[in-house]
């Protein structure tokens, strides 16, 4: 077995400001790894550079796609590659469900469109696989017509993530996943993704800042500070035994419930 | 099955003034398959911390740390997690799932985890919690709302829900009634029987006599300068 | 008034003007479907009344060219009127009102009935030339779907369509894929028309306020989207012309009393006429 993405000395700068820089690791199938660090800390500039929604200043970032052609660096990959892996093998789950929604279009129509990009042509074909998807998101089916607009925030995320995965993608990255969301529906969500990720054997790449959220969906976990990796490690390990100063003072300032 | 050679373990509190405090020193430690050992001493010698260590959750200083072969001291992360997957079972005090996620599933999940057939996992599930006395109508609900007791017998389901060849059991009796608590070393004899290597604390000395082959007195790893 | 307008350029525009346009249309006519950038002029009329169709009409009348402007099918309304006269001046070309004598069209909303032959040019007045426009409104990403060939946005429209209203409501600017690599517009046609698209005429696009032009060259594959439940159907109201019995041509519906009466008329008024005078009412 082969890691599905190797990340090699990714940095990107914002003139003399340091996003990220030197970030260095390799998932491997069916792993979730989270990125953990405060605001500014430089971990949406990571992940926008690992899923090609921002080009890295130096740095490579090789995805094997499976396919026996061994891995490609997605970041000299031509635009119209790295946009079909974008919506074919990839998927980005954004915290605002709005970044990742057609807002104007019907639920139904939001699922089915990666299917119709990647040359599905059947309409019966492709309403099916939105209800399907829209029974395993808790989304009633009876509202497949509905756009996003009409639905709460806990339902609109659960339809990005619908969206996102009817292409059965392989690696999923998600940016807040649960942020903004009451905490009765983060648990929702979160059981969800869990199952999602087991059955499908989806690898993802999860930044946030919660740790309850790492604790119950990484298996792995990245802490992030000023844009440099200051640890990594197993999840339950980071947040047991954290060793860098900057990790205890993460860890040490959640609220115990 | 077990075995840890001359480990040590500080923790240095970065946020305190860079305290560094010596935890366990030259602890070994070896466990055979289908034998007990217990873990004894004061509180706070360092029990649970052995427990973490053989786990993965801390991480050593020094020392080799092998289960199954595997030095979890060294491993990457991804040989540790195919570990706990596979062939160490850790029961902790605590039960820690995804909320809304049905008792049924949470004690399933480390079987399917493992590879097993749903229905073999679910099959398992059901005969565990009939075993522990958890009443049938709360198997479909999450286990979150639970009370201590219940939750503690989940937890234990959980862990003897797949053949680990290596387990770990932190207190696996306490604040269990007499029947549960017979339950329960029903259990870890069963494992004891098909080789599992089991290291564990058991406060209720009752226990300890019934299942464990010997006891290890961590005591004698607590550095005594530490004075912890 | 006509020595007043004897001061303006053959056809009104500057011959540096023309000369951009055609270079515009060249690209186009090269790259079928593509909308090409060019620096659409003020015209002596407000956008909407075709100020991209007149500006490519311009560059490309030459003195022996015999024009016909239509709108939506009709040779007598205000804009087709206004337009007709006002090359008539600028240009002094002959004009006329039958398709198959004209040797460029000028249209808003149609195409003709009578099929073009080699040697017409069709000018469509375009008011949205972007296709992708209602469901990204950015450029900047239209764009960019157009230059990768993501096109699975279109098809999200047309599934919208059938969710909504049980099949393909789209009946007017009906998106088609040109040579099988651009999505177009076709300008708001009636969809009736969409087949015609396929011509052995040369077709150009001209959106002035968008500033954009796009052509579909003789003889080029035009495929209107579709889904394989739901096929591309062009239809039209299911009755004959009341004037000239045509049972083929696009049909107004015109409200003819008070009392709610009404009739089916050819859209395309020549073609009406033609067959009226022939007889074959």
């Amino acid at each position: 077995m082969t890691p599905l993405l190797q990340v090699e000395g990714v940095t990107r700068r914002y003139g003399a400001r340091i996003g990220c820089e030197d970030v260095g690791f390799a998932l491997w199938p069916g792993e979730v790894m989270g990125i953990v660090g405060e605001s500014g800390s430089g971990k949406s500039t990571l992940l926008g550079c690992l899923s090609g929604h921002l080009a890295p200043d130096a740095g490579r970032v090789l995805y094997d796609a499976g396919s026996g052609g061994g891995a490609q660096d997605v970041t000299a990959m031509p635009e119209a590659a790295r946009r079909r892996l974008l919506r074919t093998d990839w998927a980005f789950v954004h915290q605002n469900p709005r970044d990742g929604l057609r807002m104007n279009v019907s639920a139904g129509g939001n699922v089915g469109e990666r299917l119709m990009a990647v040359g599905a042509r059947n309409y019966g074909a492709i309403r099916a696989r939105a209800e399907d998807w829209l029974g395993r998101v808790e989304i009633d089916t009876a509202r497949i017509d509905d756009r996003p607009s009409a639905f709460s925030g806990g339902m609109q995320q659960r339809l990005q993530i619908a969206r996102n995965l009817v292409s059965g993608p392989r690696l999923v990255f998600m940016d807040e996943p649960t942020g903004g969301l009451d905490v009765s529906v983060q648990a929702r969500l979160l059981d969800l993704l869990r199952g999602l990720v087991r059955d499908m054997g989806l690898s993802a790449v999860i930044v946030t800042h919660d740790l309850a959220v790492v604790r119950l969906l990484a298996d792995r976990l990245m802490v992030m500070k000023g844009g440099q990796v200051v640890e990594t490690g197993l999840t339950d390990q980071v947040l047991d035994d954290p060793q860098h100063a900057y990790s205890q003072l993460l860890v040490s300032s959640v609220l115990q419930v | 099955m077990i075995h840890l050679e001359n480990v040590s373990k500080n923790f240095t509190l970065h946020n305190q003034g860079g305290a560094a405090i010596e935890v366990i020193r030259g602890a070994f430690l070896s466990v055979a398959p289908g034998e007990c050992v217990a873990l004894t001493g004061a509180s706070g010698a360092g029990k649970s911390t052995l427990m973490r260590i053989l786990y993965g959750n801390y991480l050593t200083a020094s020392g080799r740390v092998l289960v199954g072969g595997v030095d979890v001291a060294q491993a990457p992360p991804r040989e540790i997690l195919a570990l706990r997957r596979e062939v160490l079972g850790y029961v902790s005090q605590f039960l820690r799932v995804v909320p809304r996620v049905p008792t049924l599933e949470v004690v399933a999940e480390p079987a399917l985890a493992a590879g097993a057939e749903v229905q073999a996992a679910q099959d398992r599930a059901r005969e565990l919690l009939a075993r522990l006395n958890i009443p049938q109508r709360l198997w479909p609900l999450s286990p979150t709302t639970f009370s201590g007791g219940e939750q503690q017998r989940v937890n234990i389901a959980r862990g003897f829900a797949h053949p680990y060849p290596a387990l770990l059991l932190d207190e696996p009796t306490a604040s269990l009634d007499a029947a549960n608590r017979a339950v329960v070393l029903d259990l870890i004899g069963e494992a004891k029987a098909r080789g599992a290597a089991i290291v564990g604390i058991f406060h209720d000395v009752e226990a300890r006599a019934q299942v464990a082959d010997r006891e290890v007195d961590v005591s004698a790893f607590t550095p005594q300068a530490a004075g912890a | 008034m006509t020595d007043d307008l004897r001061e303006y350029n053959f056809a009104y525009l500057d011959e540096e003007t023309k000369r951009m346009i055609r270079r515009a249309l060249l690209k186009a006519l090269a790259i079928p479907g593509y909308q090409v950038p060019f620096a659409s002029r003020e015209m002596p009329m407000p956008y909407g009344w075709g100020t991209g169709g007149v500006q490519v009409t311009a560059a490309c009348l030459v003195p022996e060219d015999r024009l016909k402007v239509i709108d939506q099918g009709a040779d007598d309304t205000t804009n087709a009127v206004s337009i007709r006269s006002f090359f008539a001046r600028t240009a002094g070309v002959a004009t006329t009102e039958r398709a198959a004598e004209a040797t460029l069209i000028q249209t808003r909303h149609r195409i003709p009935e009578t099929p073009l032959r080699e040697g017409q040019i069709l000018v469509y007045q375009v008011p949205i030339p972007e296709p992708l426009r209602f469901l990204e409104p950015r450029e900047t990403e239209t764009r960019r779907m157009h230059a990768l060939e993501d096109y699975g946005l279109m098809h999200v429209k047309l599934y919208e369509d059938i969710a909504r209203h049980g099949a393909i409501s789209t009946a007017y600017a009906y998106p088609v894929k040109v040579a099988g690599r651009y999505v177009m517009d076709p300008s708001p046609i009636p969809k009736f028309d969409n087949p015609k698209l396929e011509s052995a005429a040369i077709q150009l696009f001209g959106a002035g306020r968008e500033q954009r032009i796009y052509a579909v060259p003789p003889y080029t594959q035009v495929v209107s989207l579709d889904f394989e439940d739901h096929p591309f159907e062009a239809s039209k109201p299911d009755h004959p012309c009341a004037l000239c019995g045509a049972t083929d041509s696009y049909l107004d519906e015109v409200i003819t009393d008070d009392a709610g009466a009404r009739m089916f008329v050819c859209s395309d008024t020549d073609y009406c006429a033609t067959r009226q005078a022939g007889g074959a009412a």
